[in-house]
């Protein structure tokens, strides 16, 4: 039961080809109801989500696309809720890109990433199901010539109670299929507390065939006669192809072709992706490395260190009062500068697309978090029409943000283009894609806390001076100039509001954006802002000798949300009772993506640079909660890559370049150094937060606050490596 | 030219019981023989300096990054992959059956190559202590789904 689609050699090609006939053709009804579109075996859809088959299997599409987070699955619990089908019937497909554009973008938005993939589709596929549940149940009056309102569903099957009758979804929906849809007013969602599939930690859909090797990745895709493409971008950022000697690999086994992919990209295309590799090491390449070539990780650090001074243009996120005049006159004030380096997404699965390019169609096979966006490539980079276009995705061996962009499928059509009508897989290497990241942008914060002579706060001023990802990747989004993101958790209202009231706030970004490009990494800024904001905290507490949840508290009293999750994070860790022999306690807390999250740590520390993280306690209120059991999991994964991030990660730039290639150089968490991580979910309803990301936000600021408790030293910069401090 | 014409090197692989005669040189990784020239894509690329483990394999029942291995170190040996780590009537390792009644994977990626680990684990040591775990169990998971890891791995032990 369950599987997800289905992607063996000749089934996807068949499958493929026979979807988008199945689309075109749809049937004219002899009695001039709406037309029926069927899925590729025959079965009508009822509306564009749900093709029910005789069988009474329901296929759900999902829109938003899976990459271990558990959406795939929270979706189609969203949409059997209403429906009322039988969930061990349950099976999922993901719609084309080139179907929603073909259909009026029916399935709306695809993209997933910001932890939006159920918190902004839970309305409009709930309703789906609930519209296709009203069909169906209307169906079956009809046959039965009762009224609707008299017959019930249940697990696929309809009763009209007072005559016995019953029927199944599968017997009816041919039927159910020709009806007009129920007026957007007539649909009426079920309250949650009456749900029986959604909010329920069920099974996800995809498991077996991740445990057996059947799961299809994009690196996993075979096409007959299909080459394979290895390629090397200019190692500095921004520089240019100039030349390189062909002659010197044409002869080597397997090659096929050397071709310049873009102007600052060669890719040696091969029978094996092994024998383009070894080729393209073997190619002499002459780069022109440009004035970027000049720019360090140092020189980098100056400059954002400049645009700490009050002197400079910033741009305000969040003030009121007047945090300078009260800083000036305060009695006592409190100052630190932090730091957060870049960071690659390093997802398992390497960036890879396949594509097959003929002058009257394009097509892609990849892992994209966009499937929209990936579309969008695909014609612009192979110069076709949308009709003449498709993407098919596939399950992400990883996302994290990376796989939202598209320059890796740019290069695969543009290898692809120069090899009509032989399908080419392009591969990075881990070395291309550690080297040619899109990296969490650098940042340092000037924080300033000003207190009057009782010892109470007065003042904060947070002076953020870094790189903006908007001004390079979604430049339209910024307002005025300004990037609201940089502002993630420091905001005065919306999905990642401040969670304290101070009389005199000031929050400013200088922006400084070097020329390292910049993506979305799981978090974004509520990565840096919240060490900035939450060990800052911590500093302010301790520096008027008062307990750092009290501190806290003391200013929360206006955001009950905010305080409730730290307040459960706090009862649960036992704050203000003795920890065990040797353990040291630390307590942050933000608000991300709608969601109010907060994180206690426990660790031990040896000789100062040997730390043990034992416990963290983990809560978050995403107002709403789908599959406990897939939140609790995104919580514990969220603190393995924020932790990751805060031990071993930091990308370093040194003549213009990314210096880690490797995990051995950018190395990441193992099961030996995994805390116990207990979640407390406290979902209060109402809103629709996210998951998948808010807590990667407290992951580091708890275990600094705890690093302090422990040591009585303040760490303001990450990676922990730099400082020599590491896992015990 | 044709690199064909060149000249092939065919090596004789024992693969999940069968001997397959593939066209690779020598000095071929083993994990990209078993992908490109034997087709069997369960075992992953993730770093190719056997550093994250999803390429795990068993060779003659021990568990060896397949990235670090050239084909012409394993000539003769038996060679498991994911693919055969389940019984050949289809019923699935009993590593495979704690995955998924823990519901372990979340992309899912790295985990072939863990369970395999995991399976080489429990037959040289079929009640692991977490301290042998941790020890024995090294493969990168950018998830983070250790947490599940470890259950399964116990529930699997007491299976």
């Amino acid at each position: 039961m369950n599987q997800h689609v289905k992607l063996d050699r000749r089934a996807f090609v068949i499958g493929t080809a026979a979807a988008g006939a199945g689309l075109a053709i749809g049937l004219d009804l002899p009695f001039g109801g709406p037309t029926v579109v069927r899925a590729a075996d025959g079965s009508p859809e009822v509306n564009a989500w749900i093709v029910i088959r005789p069988d009474d299997t329901t296929v759900i599409r999902i829109a938003r696309s899976e990459m271990g987070q558990g959406t795939l699955t929270g979706l189609a619990q969203l949409v059997a809720e209403e429906l009322e089908c039988d969930w061990s019937k349950v099976t999922t497909e993901y719609p084309t890109p080139g179907q929603n554009v073909a259909r009026k973008r029916v399935w709306g938005d695809f993209s997933t990433g910001g932890s939006r993939g159920i918190r902004t589709s839970q309305d409009y596929v709930r309703k789906a199901g609930a519209t296709a549940r009203m069909m169906l149940v209307q169906a079956a009056a009809n046959e039965w010539k009762v009224p609707a309102s008299e017959c019930t569903a249940s697990d696929s099957v309809i009763t009209h109670k007072a005559s016995g009758k019953t029927t199944t979804y599968g017997k009816v929906v041919e039927a159910a299929a020709k009806l007009t849809p129920p007026a957007d007013a007539e649909i009426k969602l079920k309250d949650p507390k009456d749900w029986k599939i959604a909010g329920k930690g069920v099974k996800r859909l995809d498991t077996v065939d991740k445990t057996t090797g059947k799961m299809t990745y994009g690196i996993d895709v075979k096409m007959p006669g299909m080459l394979n493409a290895a390629l090397k971008e200019c190692p500095v950022f921004g520089g240019k192809l100039k030349s390189y000697d062909e002659a010197k690999v044409t002869g080597m086994k397997g090659v096929k072709k050397v071709v310049r992919v873009n102007d600052s990209t060669v890719a040696v295309v091969a029978d094996t992706w092994w024998h383009a590799k070894t080729a393209l090491d073997a190619l002499p390449i002459v780069w022109d490395e440009g004035e970027n070539a000049k720019v360090s990780s140092e020189s980098i650090a100056k400059w954002l260190a400049e645009g700490l001074d009050n002197s400079q243009p910033a741009f305000i996120g969040n003030q009121n009062g007047d945090a300078k005049a009260a800083i000036a006159s305060a009695a006592k004030k409190v100052e630190a500068v932090y730091n957060y380096p870049y960071q690659n997404h390093a997802a398992m699965e390497p960036l890879n697309a396949t594509a097959l390019y003929t002058p009257d169609k394009c097509e892609v096979w990849t892992g994209t978090q966009n499937g929209e966006a990936a579309f969008a490539a695909t014609l612009e980079a192979s110069g076709l029409p949308a009709e003449k276009c498709e993407v098919h995705k596939l399950i992400l061996g990883g996302g994290f943000g990376r796989r939202g962009m598209t320059d890796y499928v740019r290069q695969a059509v543009s290898i692809a283009k120069q090899m009509p009508g032989t399908p080419v897989k392009l591969l990075w290497s881990r070395e291309d894609d550690m080297q040619h990241g899109t990296y969490h942008p650098v940042t340092q914060c000037k924080l300033t806390g000003a207190f009057d002579a009782d010892n109470n706060l007065t003042a904060l001023h947070f002076r953020l001076s870094g790189q903006s990802i908007l001004h390079t990747v979604r430049p339209a989004a910024l307002e005025n100039g300004k990037d609201p993101a940089a502002f993630q958790g420091l905001n005065p209202s919306g999905d990642f509001a401040f969670g304290y009231t101070v009389p005199n706030l000031l929050v400013e970004h200088s922006m400084r954006n070097p020329h390292v490009p910049p993506g979305f990494w799981r978090g974004v800024n509520i990565n840096p802002n919240a060490i900035y904001m939450e060990c800052f905290m911590d500093e302010l507490a301790h520096s008027v000798g008062q307990d750092p949840l009290e501190f806290r508290r003391k200013l929360m009293s206006k955001h009950p949300k905010h305080l409730a999750v730290l307040n459960a994070v706090a009862d649960k860790i036992g704050w203000g009772k003795p920890a065990p022999q040797g353990v040291h306690r630390g307590l942050a807390q933000i608000m991300g993506y709608g969601s109010y999250v907060a994180g206690a740590a426990e660790i031990s520390v040896t000789d100062g640079s040997k730390i043990k993280v034992h416990r963290i306690v983990a809560s978050t209120d995403p107002g709403y909660v789908v599959n406990p059991a897939q939140v609790e999991r995104q919580i514990a994964g969220s603190f393995v890559y924020g932790l990751s991030g805060l031990f071993y990660g930091g990308c370093t730039v040194k003549d213009g370049r990314i210096e880690q290639a490797n995990f051995d150089t950018y190395n990441s968490m193992r099961i030996a150094e995994m805390p116990k991580v207990e979640s407390v979910i406290v979902p209060s309803g109402g809103f629709w937060g996210g998951v998948g990301e808010p807590t990667i936000g407290v992951a580091a600021p708890a275990v600094l606050n705890a690093y302090f408790a422990a040591t009585g030293k303040r760490i303001r910069s990450v990676p922990l490596r730099d400082q020599n401090i590491t896992f015990a | 030219m044709d690199w064909a014409s060149k000249g092939i090197a065919m090596a004789n692989l024992n693969i999940n019981g069968k001997t397959i005669n593939v066209d690779v040189e020598d000095d071929t990784p083993l994990l990209w023989a078993i992908r490109e020239n034997v087709g069997l894509t369960g075992t992953k690329y993730g770093c190719g300096i056997a550093q994250c483990g999803a390429c795990t394999v068993h060779v003659d029942g021990v568990a060896m990054r397949s990235c670090g291995v050239v084909v012409g170190e394993v000539a003769g040996k038996q060679i498991t992959t994911i693919e055969g780590l389940a019984a050949a009537d289809g019923k699935l390792h009993k590593v495979q059956q704690a995955w998924v009644a823990n519901d372990v994977p979340q992309c899912g990626y790295c985990q072939t190559g863990m369970i395999m680990a995991v399976a080489a684990l429990l037959k040289d040591n079929p009640k692991p202590t977490d301290q042998d775990i941790d020890a024995a169990i090294t493969n990168i998971c950018r998830c983070g789904t250790f947490q599940q890891v470890r259950e399964a791995i116990h529930a699997a032990a007491n299976a």
